[in-house]
């Protein structure tokens, strides 16, 4: 439990004492439970157990990210998806640092049916935090998503996208999975591009942002479907900030890429996990014997400290 | 109480029934272009495709699209002229194309599975 921690720039190649790749080697362990915390530019990792020493890592900020939860889903990747659930609270009602609130970045039901969202909402309730919701393509599956938006939506506008403020870092909530194109993948449209450009317009560029939408805003795997279309436009407008981290969800395996301030993150699901690109035929619910169905599950928790200039992000198994 | 059928009326029996059958029309699910109005074709729904991907039918013929994929799919027309409800596994949705074109549709769930119905 005292365990030094351990200092390393393996390579500074911008000179500035951030080292991604040293950041990148870091973000590897961490499904190991290992913690990644830049201090003054310089990556330290801690063994997760330390996390909640209030002297070294204590974050200023910190919350669980969950996601793809397909509450209705019966088949055999996993038959009861309300238990895994059910697990994932658990690990986050044990974590040592308490999250301030969760997000969760969609696919909340399987089949967008009432009964589905309100047993989610029955689940989370023993958290007692605030879930903040966008919506994956299984939530919006009839009504444009109306029911959806009406529960969960914290926008005044139409289309679902929202943000808010939590001890200095900006949120912003994106929708990706409606008016989706034949052929296409996801997108963000027209409108809410412009509503982002306004709502980031006047924010300091040293604000840490974090963006969480459904869809990866990265092109992940094109033919599965694994992008979205128009993220570029989003990126750029997000371009003057020190720190940016996207979270998502939709691929069910947690994955991350660094691209200058940018880092992207996606989780893994609560319910089943899908293929890693182009390893099967399709994207679809992939089976693993029943013993290690949880070791392909899990959630995100992340602690901002304040002046950093990236989030520590550790994704946690369920079992 | 067994009912007790000649032999004969069997054996006979046997000899009309496909006859009377196939004269009545019946016949296994597939695109018959010689009787427009009774026909129907199949498209699977499985693994995330449509199959047959691409599919030539004439006028009159109904599509019944059957999801055998253990995720749910929907079936959407490129052009806004049919539209199922989210389709669970076993759970079918059908459409008559009573005039001659080309119609594009794909999952609006997954926008990359696509497919293609054409009719003569």
């Amino acid at each position: 439990m005292s365990e030094k921690p351990k200092d390393e720039i393996l390579y500074d190649h911008n000179h500035d004492g951030i080292n991604r790749r040293g950041f990148l080697k870091c973000m590897a362990w961490a499904g190991t439970g290992t913690l990644c915390v830049m201090q003054g530019g310089v990556m330290k990792s801690f063994a997760l157990n330390r996390v909640g020493d209030a002297s070294t890592t204590a974050g200023e900020l910190s919350f669980v990210q969950i996601s793809d939860s397909h509450m209705g889903f019966n088949k055999p990747a996993n038959p009861d998806v309300a238990a895994t659930l059910q697990a994932a609270v658990d690990k986050i009602n044990g974590l040592p640092v308490a999250p301030e609130f969760l997000l969760h970045t969609g696919d909340v039901s399987h089949l967008s049916r009432p009964e589905e969202f309100d047993a989610v909402d029955q689940i989370l309730k023993s958290t007692r935090k605030e879930t903040f919701f966008v919506p994956g393509e299984h939530d919006v599956l009839e009504d444009d998503g109306k029911q959806f938006l009406e529960r969960y939506s914290k926008a005044s506008n139409g289309g679902g996208w929202y943000s808010f403020d939590q001890k200095g870092v900006h949120f912003v909530g994106l929708v990706n999975v409606m008016n989706l194109k034949a052929g296409g993948l996801g997108t963000l449209g027209r409108d809410q591009l412009e509503w982002l450009e306004r709502d980031v317009k006047h924010l300091k560029s040293s604000t840490p942002i974090v963006v969480f939408a459904h869809i990866p805003l990265w092109t992940v795997y094109p033919e599965w479907g694994w992008g979205t279309e128009d993220s570029a436009q989003a990126l750029a407008y997000l371009k003057k900030f020190g720190s940016v981290s996207v979270l998502n969800g939709h691929i069910h395996q947690t994955m991350q890429k660094v691209e200058g301030n940018v880092t992207f993150h996606t989780a893994a699901s609560t319910a089943f996990p899908q293929p890693q690109p182009g390893q099967a035929s399709s994207p679809g619910p992939m089976k693993v014997p029943a013993e290690q169905l949880r070791s392909y599950l899990g959630i995100t928790a992340v602690n901002y400290v304040r002046g950093q200039h990236a989030l520590a992000v550790v994704d946690s198994k369920l079992g | 109480m067994r009912i007790r059928v000649s032999f004969w009326a069997e054996v006979i029996g046997g000899l009309l029934l496909p006859v009377i059958t196939f004269s009545a029309g019946w016949v296994p699910v597939r695109a018959r272009p010689e009787q427009p109005g009774t026909a129907t074709a199949e498209v699977k729904i499985d693994n995330f495709s449509f199959s047959p991907q691409e599919i030539t039918v004439s006028a009159g013929t109904t599509i019944i699209w059957t999801n055998r994929d253990d995720i749910p799919h929907t079936v959407v027309s490129d052009d806004k002229i049919f539209k199922s409800k989210v389709l669970d596994t076993d759970q079918q949705f059908s459409f008559t194309f009573a005039k001659p074109g080309t119609y594009p549709y794909f999952c609006s769930v997954h926008p990359k599975m696509t497919g293609k119905i054409v009719v003569n």
